[in-house]
């Protein structure tokens, strides 16, 4: 846009960013205040409320969390679930994609349909946890990663991706001996980087935030991910809703612990956002509207 | 989402001068369909093979009998539906949770979008947008823990800044009264950034002529605003209504089961969340299925009215 020198312009300017730099602080501020909170003492918290940046630094609420096995466990089960969840559904959803961006494949119009009905229709909570738990997945991580493997959203992004790729690659490379496979895992994939860096950030955030699968799927508390773990410390110690599992005779934790354990469950997220920000404003922008 | 916008372009039918053609064609494909298998057995089983499970909302569902031999009860559940006080109560609570999130949340990320557009300087663009962006990312566990961290009457920094300033602290967890205020701050704070993605996106594509003519006109930064950015963008806006409108009753179930409580139940117990405690907790699979079901039928109902609505204004609809 062009340059507006002004006056009105300039403190329309003005205005306009102060507005914008209070939102962003008020989005930021939550974060700052539970990250300084979880470094410093509950004696500290209670004496000086307004913790931006702590003045007594300590890990004693980090110690605390990772003295018993439990947070180790679960981190394990996120974790796990993450990596292999994402994986998983990178590959059948990119196997996917591309066989229906090809336009030469016979009935791709009909598993089109097929699936952006499932956007505006679905069989609701208790038939599919029926389906999951006739296939015998109840209490298993399957059953936190099959029942999603496939976001429809993903998968239309990334074949509208596919599609803009020149057809001319494919040919030369079909000439060159190449089967389907061969294409797509050595010319249309490579060339796909931003696309599978958005979706692979798309699947592994909803894997690390996996919670309603798991409380759907999952009995045995042994088995849980983080986020579980995270609302048992947090939300029905603070609920005060004793009725659910937690113990009404254990007080409930300090301050310092429930934002130790919010900051280990939000950190992965934190970690890889700055690194894959930069493309998937793009990615997610090509998939959802072009046009 | 481009799938349900973009108009389909007219193809030429492929006529097949014989089976053996298509045969060719198939085979030749084999690979394709190999690809195709693991996504499309994924979407029959854990996509079609629920929907075919609502026919339970029609039986006496034991799950030892299973669908083949459960009793057909024909209407008895969806008739219970609208019998139900409880019923009613629910419906209220997920429309006053609706409503706050099309009168309050849905106009803010284009406010928010419209800001952005105005804002000099790619830096300062690209800071805000990162910044506003990542709660998204956060799970509503984590966006729930930190709120109530922060709330919370023993030691919370809003109750303790409330005491400050001479005020009377609030239990905001459990006053029932302060459900629908912290739900909705909730969701603004998570998607309101987020939001703006597709309107800056639509905002993007605006010929800067326009501007330069309107400039010409002598139109402030206002007026520009008001007459080249939004009308610029009103398609999308509808675009997003309608789909806004279609998950009426579709709030998500993880959000509002996290800040129910015995307390507030009277308020925050939603379509979703009495899906779960019925079907799940009380093993009410039949009645909660034909919840669930009613609750999917009015979604589709709801989207392909406000569609055709919008189609005869002359917008573009979703499909």
């Amino acid at each position: 846009m062009v340059e507006d020198k002004t006056i009105g312009g300039r403190i329309f300017s003005a205005i306009n960013f102060t507005l914008l730099a209070i939102i962003a602080l008020v989005t930021v501020l939550p974060f700052v205040h539970v990250v300084a909170g979880s470094f410093t003492t509950s004696a500290e918290i209670a004496a000086n409320k307004f913790v931006l940046i702590p003045k007594v630094w300590s890990l004693e609420a980090y110690k605390f969390i990772f003295s018993t096995n439990t947070l180790f466990k679960a981190m394990g089960v996120s974790i796990g679930v993450t990596v292999i969840g994402t994986i998983f559904s990178m590959f059948i959803t990119s196997l996917m994609a591309y066989a229906l961006a090809r336009k030469d494949l016979d009935g791709r119009k009909v598993v089109n349909f097929l699936v952006v009905f499932t956007m505006l229709f679905h069989g609701g909570m208790i038939p599919t946890f029926l389906v999951v738990k006739e296939l015998g997945l109840i209490d298993s991580y399957a059953a936190l990663i099959l029942p999603s493997a496939i976001s429809a959203f993903n998968m239309i992004i990334l074949k509208n991706f596919f599609q803009n790729i020149p057809e001319g690659l494919e040919e030369s490379a079909k000439i060159d001996g190449c089967n389907d496979f061969g294409i797509l895992f050595r010319i249309v994939l490579p060339l796909s980087l931003p696309a599978l860096a958005t979706i692979g950030l798309f699947y592994s955030v909803t894997y690390w935030n996996t919670y309603m699968s798991a409380i759907l799927y999952l009995d045995d508390s042994a088995k849980w991910p983080i986020q579980v773990l995270l609302r048992q410390i947090v939300v029905l110690a603070s609920g005060m809703d004793h009725s659910a599992t937690l113990d009404a005779t254990v007080p409930p934790p300090d301050q310092t612990i429930k934002m130790a354990v919010i900051v280990v469950a939000t950190l992965p997220i934190l970690m890889v956002y700055p690194f894959l920000q930069k493309h998937f404003a793009k990615g997610a922008m090509l998939g959802s509207m072009k046009g | 989402m481009q799938e349900l916008t973009a108009q389909p372009a007219p193809q030429p039918k492929r006529i097949y001068k014989s089976n053996s053609e298509l045969k060719k064609r198939l085979w030749r494909n084999k690979w394709l369909y190999v690809m195709l298998t693991p996504g499309v057995l994924y979407f029959i089983i854990f996509k079609y093979l629920p929907m075919y499970g609502l026919i339970i909302a029609f039986q006496d569902y034991k799950p030892y009998q299973g669908i083949t031999g459960s009793d057909w009860v024909g209407m008895k559940h969806f008739s219970r539906l609208f019998t139900e006080p409880d019923f009613l109560n629910i419906l209220v609570n997920t429309l006053i949770l609706f409503g706050l999130n099309i009168l309050i949340y849905f106009p803010i990320p284009i406010i928010l979008a419209l800001m952005l557009n105005e804002l000099r300087g790619t830096f300062f663009k690209r800071t805000f947008q990162t910044l506003f962006y990542l709660p998204h990312f956060m799970s509503w566990v984590i966006v729930v823990s930190i709120s109530f961290v922060m709330v919370t009457m023993d030691g919370g920094i809003v109750n303790e800044l409330l005491a400050y300033f001479g005020f009377e602290k609030i239990n905001f967890l459990l006053n029932p009264s302060w459900f629908r205020p912290m739900y909705i701050i909730q969701v603004i704070w998570r998607e309101a950034g987020w939001g703006t993605i597709i309107y800056l996106a639509a905002i993007a594509a605006i010929d800067p002529g326009l501007y330069e003519a309107a400039r010409m006109d002598g139109a402030g930064r206002l007026r520009q605003v008001w007459h080249i950015t939004l009308p610029a963008i009103r398609g999308v806006i509808i675009t997003l209504f309608i789909l806004k409108i279609g998950s009426v009753l579709d709030l998500g179930f993880e959000h509002v089961y996290l800040l129910l409580n015995s307390m507030n139940r009277e308020v925050a117990e939603i379509i979703d969340t009495y899906v779960y405690t019925a079907g799940l907790r009380q093993g009410q699979f039949s009645y909660s299925t034909a919840i669930g079901f009613f609750k999917s039928i009015v979604g589709l109902i709801m989207v392909m009215t406000v569609n055709k609505i919008s189609k005869k204004m002359g917008e573009e609809g979703v499909y």
